[in-house]
């Protein structure tokens, strides 16, 4: 019989005061018992909308079925064959406008708690599988594979599963894309994404990293002269936005991919940490996405007061929503309908060697109303006549987005771009150049986890296609 | 892993290292840097590439003690192996048409001078190298700077070698007396560079500075490297580290490569105690 409870079995968490002062997961996951409770709220319908509502078409109500029963392990195989990262995704997806909007209990109360399943099944397959992976026979082809966010990660695994002789190329210094130097560890704990990665490397993948693709070597020298036959770029968007208004190279001001990197890449956040990040008494976080609640979140569990403005409403956030929920529950004050114009900073006329000179002090903000709708349908904020106002902080924290490094483009021959710089490509990611694929967000611009997975499988399958032709 | 196959104490603080990274070696132009990070854990530095030699793969970086992290550099040594080095990032410096050129180093600066005046020389370009240090003892690469100048000019704030002065002076003098430059690069402590840029401007002279911001990634990822120039923000790691001088903001770079200057000055008082109890 279902479980006709109209609501989500509560995902158990940590306080929010206790968790506003730790970087600790703050979402503690489901027990056994907590499942399987959860798993019996699914009708399993007919026509699965949550299927068709998932990026990556995972067999949702099959994988919640062998939950009700107990069978996490069969759980787990139904997931696996269209995810490469459970244990992320289960995490970090905006389940609300994917799988769980779609959910026919969500029509008279609460959806099936797919994303906390998800999450549940991945992490006790983490915590139960025997560790040994076959790695399958060589098939004699070597693959690029360039960045290593999910999309690099998701590709790699795919071809390696394959025989491919697969390298990844990274940039920084430790692979995992955003998952690594965005995305908090109370969010995602970066021990789940090293299991990832060492698993890779257990299938044979090769992970070279302090490799700026572009700068320390280039594409076609890869094809070329290191024999790679086939690449995929997965490279992300990292090329962080400013807003262009006075004050935003004062000293407090950040980018969120600095800040985030300062605290998530570098541990800043640790005292004995060689990273210094500034500690800031009142923040003000400009943007409403993700990004701006990770990096505000951030900012309240180093000690700060901390500001989300954002231009239009509540509404509109564009954040997953429990996100949003958690920082409200940790005490951080929306400012919507608010937008900057300029940023103040500290000034001693009489004395320029005065080291407080060039901090942030405060931000101007006009307050918003919303107007006629826009292009995108959303209703367009218009600034309120008078409504000047000084928000006090010693901090702001940029949250605007961000768009591809043009790196790649401008050191590959003949590689297609958009005019804002997505790399041009096809449903199964192949660029402009034979033997080049791209996915994730350096193809659709910032965009999430799952949708970045997503395209490297579905470029490691064109790439496999492509090769056994040739 | 990154070996340091050879360290030399060019002065009391400041050192020169050769690195094995063939892949950086094989790329590397002058002009551009590298990031290193010595251990696991360790911040991400960028350093200026000072010489490399593709046959062999050498990379070499010389490097003033400033903080927690050049410090426990410093106390590396031969046979070592640093954590991470990768590079060569930034743009390189651009010599193509230039005929003669006046490269303004100052102090350690003179460290990321050297490779550029090198290229030119070699490029058969005529090189006037001004160099300036607080006093001999800080004197590094003179050897270096002689060999591949056309003339050198070798100033010190007091005296104690070459010409007592100011590198400004020396350029002011140079250009006083009829020399013409194509252009003037200049490689130095910011406050130096903003008033050879602003000389150099003043007498209608082209001059390009090399700027060192803080930085974390160096490929453009996090902004914390930005500059104004010309009224528009740039990222040094990836749209510079060189930028013509006369559009340079210098107030503002100053400003903001203070910073972490309490951060830094707290952690390097740190290591020093800490690298002091180990010698006990
Ligand atoms: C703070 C933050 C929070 C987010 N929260 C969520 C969320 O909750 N849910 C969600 O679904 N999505 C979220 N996103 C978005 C999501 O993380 C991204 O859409 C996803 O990571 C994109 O994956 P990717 O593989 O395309 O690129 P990335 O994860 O950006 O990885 C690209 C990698 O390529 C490397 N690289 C770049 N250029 C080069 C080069 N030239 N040579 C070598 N390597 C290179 C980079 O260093 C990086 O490691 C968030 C993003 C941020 C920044
Ligand atoms: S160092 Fe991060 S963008 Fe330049």
């Amino acid at each position: 019989m279902a479980n006709m409870n109209p609501k989500k079995n509560p995902m158990p968490v940590q306080d929010s005061a206790v968790r506003s002062r730790n970087f600790d997961e703050v979402a503690l996951g489901y027990t056994a018992e907590q499942a399987m409770d959860e798993a019996k709220r699914c009708l399993n319908c007919k026509n699965r909308p949550c299927v068709a509502g998932c990026p990556v078409k995972i067999y949702i109500p099959d994988f919640i079925a062998r939950v009700a029963e107990g069978d996490f392990a069969g759980a787990y195989r139904i997931i696996a064959e269209a995810s490469s990262l459970p244990a992320v995704c289960g995490r970090v997806c905006p389940q609300e406008n994917q799988c769980e909007g779609k959910c026919v209990r969500g029509i008279k109360g609460e959806p099936v708690a797919i994303g906390r399943l998800e999450r549940f099944v991945a992490d006790w397959h983490n915590a139960n599988a025997s560790g040994s992976v076959e790695r399958p026979a060589a098939n004699g082809h070597k693959v690029a594979v360039i960045g290593s966010g999910p999309a690099g990660l998701a590709c790699a695994g795919d071809l390696a599963k394959k025989g491919y002789a697969v390298t990844v190329f990274e940039a920084l210094h430790l692979a995992g894309g955003v998952l690594v130097y965005g995305i908090p560890e109370f969010r995602l704990p970066k021990a789940i994404v090293q299991k990832e990665i060492e698993g890779l490397k257990a299938l044979g993948v090769e992970v070279v990293t302090n490799t700026v693709v572009g700068k320390t070597v280039s594409i076609d020298e890869l094809m070329q002269e290191q024999g790679f036959e086939a690449v995929f770029i997965g490279t992300g968007a990292g090329l962080p936005k400013f807003m262009g208004i006075p004050g935003e190279n004062l000293k407090g001001v950040y980018s969120a991919n600095e800040f985030l990197t300062r605290i998530n890449l570098m541990k800043a956040y640790r005292a004995d940490s060689t990273t210094p990040v500034q500690h800031a008494k009142r923040v003000a976080v400009v943007g409403g996405g993700n990004v701006a609640m990770d990096a505000a979140r951030c900012a309240k569990r180093l000690g700060a007061e901390v500001y989300i403005v954002y231009r239009r409403g509540m509404e509109e956030l564009p954040a997953r929503r429990e996100e949003i929920e958690h920082a409200m529950e940790e005490g951080i004050v929306f400012k919507t309908l608010c937008n900057p114009t300029e940023i103040l900073g500290y000034r001693n006329e009489g004395d320029r060697r005065d080291p407080k000179n060039g901090f942030v002090t405060g931000m101007k903000c006009v307050e918003m109303e919303l107007g006629e709708p826009d292009a995108s349908g959303r209703r367009r904020p218009v600034v309120k006549e008078g409504s000047e106002f000084v928000l006090e902080v010693d901090s702001v924290i940029m949250a605007l987005g961000t768009s591809p490094n043009p790196l790649i483009k401008s050191t590959t021959k003949g590689l297609a771009t958009e005019k804002w710089g997505g790399i041009v490509a096809n449903e199964q990611g192949l660029t402009s150049r034979e033997g080049i694929w791209a996915g994730g967000d350096a193809v659709t611009g910032a965009a999430t986890v799952i949708l970045a997975m997503g395209a490297g499988k579905n470029a490691a399958a064109a790439i496999d296609t492509y090769l056994q032709g040739k | 892993m990154f070996e340091i196959l050879k360290k030399q104490e060019l002065n009391p603080t400041v050192t020169r290292m050769d690195i094995y990274a063939p892949a950086v070696a094989k790329k590397a132009e002058p002009g551009q840097f590298i990031i290193l990070r010595t251990h696991a854990d360790g911040e991400r530095i960028p350093l200026t590439i000072a010489d490399f030699d593709r046959e062999t793969g050498r990379v070499t970086v010389i490097f003033q003690v400033v903080g927690a992290t050049t410090e426990r550099l410093n106390h590396m040594n031969v046979g070592d192996c640093l954590q991470d080095f990768v590079g060569p990032l930034g743009r390189a410096t651009h010599t193509d048409g230039l005929r003669k050129v006046a490269v303004v180093g100052g102090g350690v600066g003179c460290a990321i001078a050297y490779p550029v005046a090198k290229k030119l020389h070699s490029l058969g370009c005529e090189v006037h190298a001004i160099v300036g240090f607080r006093s001999k003892e800080l004197v590094i690469l003179e050897k270096e700077f002689e060999e591949n100048s056309t003339r050198t000019v070798k100033m010190s704030d007091d005296g104690s070698w070459g010409t007592q002065g100011l590198v400004t002076d020396a350029l002011r003098t140079l250009i006083e007396s009829g020399e013409q430059y194509d252009e003037v690069i200049t490689i130095g402590p910011l406050v130096m560079m903003k008033f050879v840029c602003a000389l150099a401007t003043k007498y209608g002279v082209k001059c390009v500075a090399s700027m060192n911001p803080i930085m974390i990634d160096g490929t453009g990822m996090c902004g914390g490297c930005r500059l104004s120039v010309g009224g528009k923000t740039v990222f040094a790691c990836v749209d510079g580290p060189e930028f013509d001088g006369a559009l340079i903001d210098f107030d503002e770079a100053i400003e903001r490569s203070s910073m972490y200057r309490d951060f830094e000055r707290h952690r390097y008082e740190e290591s020093c105690n800490l690298f002091a109890k180990e010698v006990e």
